[in-house]
């Protein structure tokens, strides 16, 4: 950790950290496996889960600033609720944009917009960050977690999309004799698809750490 | 929908197998993945839930009644929230009551039955197809049933699977998502029943 970036003697990560972990490091979805109802069920096109990362960092970013300033206000013993209000004001915002900017979007995401509100990714940074660290190291890492997600989001809906229908954003890629996997944009294919995904960053992370260690034996 | 005994079988039908919560409509998947371990917390979370549905189904029905007729729409979401947080509270204070046992076999599942996204999902899917009462009852009673049905085959399964040879990499998380592909393919078979 950088000293610099360390605001005088308080304990927390540091900017850049804040923006990072949420990325790669702590990934809401294939690394604590949060806020998976989104991740399953509104991946089967590239579009719908591009239109889906967008709602959800935009409460997140805007619920973790707002939950980050009134952090010295809000009374210990209510804070969840509070948490829950701010969050659901913000999804309702979120719900009323999608259905004004575009209604085919707003259709295929279903009921899914209105769960935003009870994503744990969303309350589970207000809780465990933002309610505890200043203002722009909570929007960075609302930022960084949103990211995170979108990046999830995309991995699922890009194998999903390619392998159930032939395409990627709605352009045909394997010429008129492919024939789609259907199973992969129905629901268990949702399932089956992150599944893979969890197996193969497992596979990697096991890699990584052998090639550590034996370098560690090395040195 | 007229709203006759026959609608009504069908409806329920349909929640609980055809369009299951949890293997067709992603739905609850937290509590279906960390719960899922043991049979018997896994059947007690599915009761817990079914009666959280039930009761905060019927209250959201009036609250949204209420809201429609303040012409005040935009507060739903807020007022769902707050009448599933406030039934948890209920219940939890009922059980704690009525059987202390019990109580102290849900734990922590109680309160986190707040968050489980299936039960705001029906609130808000009895809202937006329009449902009476009645018809939002057998809905809310469907999907707690097919909720916990999920449940319980899964923990069933993962209960033996204790003993079989997992492949480390895959034992946890990984393995869970890839047998709940396989029941959900299996529930595409219900596909079609229940009109």
């Amino acid at each position: 950790m950088a000293g610099e970036a360390m605001p005088r003697g308080r304990t927390g990560p540091t900017h850049r950290d804040a923006f990072l972990n949420g990325i790669w490091k702590e990934n809401p979805v294939f690394v604590q496996v949060l806020g998976m109802c989104p991740a399953l069920a509104i991946t089967n096109t590239v579009v719908n889960a591009l239109a889906m990362s967008v709602a959800v960092l935009f409460v997140l970013v805007m619920s973790n600033t707002l939950v980050s300033l009134l952090r010295k206000f809000v009374p210990k013993e209510v804070r969840i609720a509070v948490f829950i209000v701010i969050i659901a004001t913000f999804v309702t915002v979120t719900d009323y944009a999608v259905k004004a900017i575009s209604i085919p979007i707003y259709k295929a995401m279903g009921p899914f917009i209105a769960l935003i509100v009870v994503n744990c990714i969303i309350l589970s940074r207000a809780e465990a960050f933002s309610s505890k660290q200043p203002v722009s190291k909570s929007i960075l890492d609302g930022f960084g977690m949103g990211f995170g997600f979108a990046i999830a989001l995309l991995c699922m809906g890009s194998v999903r999309e390619v392998l159930g229908s032939g395409t990627f954003l709605g352009v045909p890629l394997f010429g008129p004799n492919y024939e789609p996997w259907v199973v992969f944009v129905l629901p268990s294919g949702g399932f089956l698809t992150l599944g893979m995904w969890l197996l193969f960053f497992a596979w990697w992370r096991e890699r990584k750490d052998a090639r550590n260690s034996r370098e560690g034996k090395a040195a | 929908m007229s709203g006759t005994d026959d609608t009504l079988v069908y409806l329920l039908l349909n929640t609980l197998l055809v369009n299951n919560f949890v293997l067709a409509q992603f739905l609850g998947i937290c509590p279906f993945i960390g719960v899922s371990g043991k049979f018997q917390t896994a059947s007690r979370m599915g009761v817990a839930v079914i009666f959280v549905m039930l009761v905060s189904s019927a209250l959201a029905y009036g609250v949204n009644l209420v809201l429609v007729a303040c012409g005040a729409e935009y507060l739903r979401l807020i007022a769902y929230i707050a009448v599933i947080a406030s039934t948890v509270q209920l219940v939890e204070m009922f059980i704690k009551k009525t059987s202390p046992a019990l109580f102290r076999a849900l734990g922590i599942y109680l309160p986190l039955i707040t968050t489980n996204c299936a039960v705001l999902g029906v609130a808000k899917l009895q809202t937006s197809e329009g449902y009476n009462f009645i018809q939002c009852l057998v809905f809310a009673l469907g999907s707690g049933l097919g909720f916990t049905l999920a449940l319980v085959i899964m923990a069933g399964i993962r209960e033996k699977l204790e003993l079989a040879d997992v492949p480390g990499l895959a034992r946890g998380t990984a393995i869970v998502l890839l047998i709940a592909g396989v029941l959900s393919m299996a529930f595409m078979g219900f596909a079609g029943l229940g009109g």
